[in-house]
């Protein structure tokens, strides 16, 4: 499994992680290491095995569809970096 | 001389206190006076709330005074994890990035430790997110082994496991994804728990990785386990994959004799990297429990090998998703930036560290497009046939037993830079959070150089009280679990 | 010249009016004050954890069963990632691989059926206001944030490139629109939001099998614009093939005022959104004794209704459509009929008098103040023919206002219809002696001074003599 510079950078993007030059290096050459590990599993049959997604053995839960007390517009503002209007300021949205 | 009501266990405390020889208030006293003699050299907290713990303390001994008192719980003095959110109380996980965060509502099981009397001594330390294994990922800094300073006490609930083995705390809540409470508790001589998966409700535990979590006891024995298990476990409202749970409670189906029992151990455990001494104290551990009249079985587990490549496909993928909330937008740390990209890059850059940086990239590499089946739904697949291992296993054995560590406490540093070799260090606890069953670690021995050593019990799903039993008993038996850490200054008893 | 050919397929997104948010107690009531109907689950605080609306689920259920979908009995939710500051956790709880519903179709009047993909349930996400010139993305200098949409429990229903025209398209989305009024699980208010609508357009040479370059348009956020959006994009890309340009993927947004679609820029290179199975909701099944329960709680629905209306009660197609728009007048028709009312004059009255009536006062029918009840009886009272058609009119007219029923209103007010032929004949003589010149009329062949001297008769007795009756004598008199 050979990464390229590339492939961290367009990773570090989708997680939106600003990496610096020897980050980049370094995280590329242990993120290899790992994915060369974890290449064992190829080794494993798998065919026909159904995937485990969850461990619970509950199922069905749903809630009824009762109001309950959240919290306050003064709550939501004494927790976030910037606020006015009472709305969250977050600085000017890029056009995707 | 008298011991320090500090070094007390839950069950001892919450006996002199219905015996009203002493007091919560004396008692959360002589544990903060314990906190300022030890913790500069320790640093297992984050966040102490001495002032609110002595004004609980004080209620707790009002409650008793009027006969009110709600069980063995009230009025003694516990510390939480610090990914564990506590109302009005800094939660930090350890990072940066929740430098300033203060939860607005408490965890399920915050709620219910409160409920039960519990005092709150503070926060302790963590590896960042709870990822690792040493709490040298804490943003704010290594906790040290009680045992040996220049050790770490194991992680991620590094913090929880040294403040309790130092008496900073009666006992402790930590969470579990790999083994992070059970790992803790071997390298620091504590007896942990980590509950069947579904058991203890995670609303209000920061997710490291959903599906492999669970809250659980660190205690100075197995006795205090039960009951703090018993006290936050059950059923809740807000947590979908929390379960309804029948019978008889924890802590009355953990009493009684373990004659009979049949415990398998895996031949797959024995192999290379098992450090020699702490193979001869878990194989000295069946001694006792043959003659309390368990048997030993030999069985296999082929696809233990393949734990922890699973474990590190499925963990960091959940963990990337989880972690993708903290973007300074509605809370905690944000960085300015030109614009909504640049803001999120800065503060997440600035507020991560390098162990978090690693496996939000490693997660989301794997559940990138065109590696998911390659990677991540391969994982699940391998799950499922780890899983179908242990419960074959399980259907001949009423437990098996396991070491809890490869090797006894490590420096610090020593592998702070080789993600892989610290990775090793949860072999024999990962696949316990990859199949969803209880295990409860239990100390078994120490090494020649001093240093605890732990054994794995592991149970079928939901039959955490077995293994609650098994080491009751076994500490019946055994005084590994009397030792104290001979810390400079061990306050007014020492060992 | 190649003819072209426009093949649309629609994403439709209704948010459920249940009374709390998909995933929390919050309220979902419109217009409370920024960030005030929140909590820590729908702000995506740290440790929080989803749990399921159950009313939510059954509404999406019951929607999949209206349109025909096949109700898949395991299904699971799934994470979609993205970062964008309205979506509090920056992945959306939504469903990938194993939608709840799949396959079903819509019946449109008039146009072939449209087929429907598939029914899933999400969470919504919050909502931004710009700040800076035009309140504008692309001007923008700072962005707010009001969180109290987050988590609004969203259905998506995605249809099969199965429509031809922009008109279908609007036809469509407002059968969708009908169809959740009727199932009463939205508003499907557009100008609220309730419901919003993605389209997916491309042309290809008539008869081509392949499709276009699929380009998507949003911000369409009203019929209106949804018609135009799409008619300007289908010129745009004929003209740009018929120019033998190439198009390519790609997403577009309508400009309601510039009146065009543009491009949008630099789309992140094809989105990953790294989907996976969300492990804090467990898998959901559908047994046949739940899904039986749901099924219970299908009314008719509105095209159902339609058909029946024209070939069991006999009404034309557009009386049948416009009755069967709005499932409250359906109901109120019905309710007419059962109480003795022949379905035409019902249908007359109720789409004519009654909306007419009620459209002016800018009331809906639940608003009426007269019962279907009422109306029947006022209906009976013209075929009993105690009262006249255009008496009925002033009888209605005060029901409206006061709720009276039609019995009390025409005997306080005598309208009583006069059909004792002696006492019409007085006033048919007096007309006839006052009319000299029609009564020659009639006599030399001109029968339709009949009708004038009808009206004569009826604007004598104020309206309350029997037409019927007063043709009956006016011939036997003119005749003598």
């Amino acid at each position: 499994m050979a990464l390229t510079r590339r492939d961290v950078e367009a990773v570090a993007h989708l997680a939106r992680l600003s990496l610096t030059e020897a980050e980049l290096e370094r995280y590329g050459a242990q993120l290899e290491a790992i994915l060369g590990y974890v290449e064992s599993l190829n080794r494993l049959p798998l065919e026909g095995v159904e995937p485990t997604t969850h461990l619970s053995p509950a199922t069905d839960r749903a809630r009824p569809d009762r109001p309950a007390p959240g919290l306050t517009q003064a709550e939501v503002e004494a927790l976030a970096p910037e606020f006015r209007a009472g709305s969250v300021r977050v600085p000017k949205i890029l056009e995707e | 001389m008298m011991k320090s009501p500090a070094s007390l266990t839950i069950h001892e405390a919450a006996a002199a206190l219905r015996a009203k020889t002493l007091s919560s208030v004396e008692l959360t006293k002589a544990v903060f006076e314990r906190i300022r003699a030890v913790e500069p050299q320790v640093h297992a907290y984050l966040h102490l709330t001495e002032e609110d713990a002595l004004a609980q303390a004080a209620a707790s001994d009002r409650r008793r005074a009027a006969e009110e008192s709600r069980g063995p719980l009230d009025g003694v003095p516990i510390a939480l994890k610090d990914n564990l959110c506590t109302r009005g109380v800094p939660t930090t996980c350890a990072s940066k990035i929740l430098e300033r965060f203060v939860p607005p509502y408490d965890a399920t099981v915050v709620t219910r430790l409160r409920a039960a009397g519990a005092v709150i001594t503070g926060k302790t330390n963590l590896d960042e997110f709870a990822f690792g294994s040493s709490t040298e990922n804490s943003a704010f800094g290594p906790s040290r082994n009680p045992w040996d300073l220049d050790r770490v006490p194991g992680g991620s609930s590094g913090g929880s496991a040294a403040a309790v083995a130092a008496d900073e705390a009666i006992a402790a809540l930590g969470s579990d994804t790999g083994g992070s409470i059970r790992q803790p508790a071997a390298l620091c001589g504590l007896a942990g728990l980590k509950p069947t998966y579904g058991r203890v409700s995670r609303y209000g535990l920061i997710a490291f990785a959903s599906s492999l979590d669970q809250i659980g006891p660190l205690a100075k024995d197995v006795e205090d386990c039960a009951i703090l298990e018993e006290a936050i476990e059950g059923w809740d409202a807000a947590d979908s994959t929390s379960v309804r749970l029948e019978g008889p409670s924890v802590t009355q189906a953990s009493a009684g004799d373990i004659q009979g029992l049949r415990i398998g151990i895996a031949k797959e455990w024995l192999g290379t990297g098992l450090d020699p001494e702490v193979r001869a104290a878990v194989d000295g551990a069946r001694v006792p429990l043959e003659k309390l009249g368990c048997t030993f079985r030999e069985i296999s587990l082929p696809l233990q090998d393949y734990a922890l490549p699973i474990y590190y496909l499925v963990a960091p993928a959940e963990a990337s998703s989880n972690l993708a909330r903290f973007d300074g937008v509605k809370y905690g740390r944000r960085e300015d930036g030109a614009n909504i990209v640049e803001m999120y890059k800065k503060s997440r850059s600035a507020g991560f560290g390098p162990e978090t940086k690693r496996r939000i990239i490693l997660g989301t590499y794997v559940l990138s497009a065109g590696y998911y089946d390659a990677y991540y739904l391969k994982a699940l697949k391998a799950r499922t046939r780890l899983r179908q291992d242990y419960l074959d296993a399980l259907k001949e054995c009423d437990a098996l037993l396991s070491p809890a560590t490869p090797t006894p406490a490590f420096r610090i540093g020593e592998k702070a830079d080789d993600p892989l070799q610290m990775y090793l260090s949860d072999i024999y606890t990962v696949s316990v959070n990859l199949v969803g069953l209880p295990a409860l670690v239990v100390p078994c021995g120490f090494s020649a150089a001093g240093l605890p050593i732990g054994m794995q019990l592991i149970g079928r799903a939901f039959d955490d009280a077995t293994l609650l039993r098994v080491g009751a008993r076994y500490q019946n038996v055994t005084d590994w679990h009397r030792r104290k850490p001979p810390l400079p200054d061990s306050g007014e008893g020492g060992v | 010249m190649t003819e072209f050919e426009t093949v649309i397929g629609l994403e439709v997104h209704c948010e459920l009016s249940t009374k709390t948010k998909i995933f929390c107690g919050c309220s979902t009531k419109f217009g409370a004050a920024p960030n005030s109907q929140v909590c820590p689950v729908c702000l995506g605080l740290p440790g929080t954890l989803p749990v399921m609306n159950a009313e939510a689920l059954e509404r999406a259920i019951l929607v999949g069963l209206a349109v025909g979908c096949t109700i898949r009995r395991r299904f699971k939710f799934d994470r979609k990632h993205y970062y964008y500051p309205d979506l509090p956790k920056n992945f959306q709880i939504s469903q990938y691989d194993l939608p709840l519903a799949h396959d079903g179709r819509v019946d449109l009047a008039g146009a072939h059926p449209v087929r429907v993909k598939r029914v899933h349930l999400e969470e919504d996400a919050g909502k931004l206001v710009h700040e800076g010139a035009g309140q504008q993305i692309a001007t923008g200098t700072a962005a707010l944030v009001d969180y109290n949409r987050s988590g609004m429990p969203l259905l998506e229903i995605v249809s099969e490139p199965d429509l031809r025209e922009p008109a279908e398209a609007v036809a469509y989305v407002k059968s969708l629109q009908t169809l959740v009024r009727y199932l009463h699980v939205s508003d499907g208010n557009m100008e609220e939001g309730s419901l919003r609508c993605d389209a997916n357009i491309s042309v290809r040479p008539k008869g081509a099998d392949e499709l276009g370059a699929k380009i998507e348009i949003k911000n369409m956020n009203s019929f209106k614009s949804i018609e135009h959006a799409l008619t300007f994009e289908a010129r745009r890309q004929r003209d740009a093939l018929a120019r033998g340009e190439t198009l390519a993927q790609e997403t577009r947004l309508w400009d309601d005022t510039a009146g065009e679609t543009r491009s949008m820029r630099s789309k992140e290179a094809a989105h990953d959104y790294r989907y996976f199975p969300e492990p804090d909701l467990l898998v959901f099944t559908m047994d046949d004794a739940r899904l039986a329960v749901i099924r219970g709680r299908l009314p008719e629905l509105p095209w159902t209704k339609r058909l029946r209306y024209v070939q069991t009660l006999g009404l034309t197609d557009y009386d049948a459509g416009v009755l069967t728009s709005d499932r409250t007048v359906a109901e109120y028709f019905e309710a007419t009929i059962a109480a003795g009312a022949p379905p035409k004059t019902a249908c007359n009255w109720v789409s004519t008098e009654l909306l007419g009536a009620l459209h002016g006062r800018k009331l809906g029918i639940g608003d009426s103040r007269v019962a279907p009840r009422q109306l029947a009886a006022l209906i009976a009272l013209i075929d009993k023919a105690t009262i006249s058609g255009k008496i009925a009119k002033t009888v209605f007219a005060e029901m409206l206002v006061s709720g009276a029923d039609p019995d009390a209103v025409v005997k306080a007010k005598g309208l009583v219809q006069i059909t004792d032929e002696d006492a019409l004949v007085t006033s048919v003589r007096d007309v006839l002696a006052a009319n000299p010149q029609s009564v020659a009329d009639f006599k030399a062949g001109k029968s339709q001074t009949i009708g004038f001297l009808v009206g004569q008769v009826m604007k004598a007795t104020g309206g309350k003599a029997n037409p019927q009756a007063v043709n009956k004598i006016l011939k036997e008199e003119l005749t003598r």
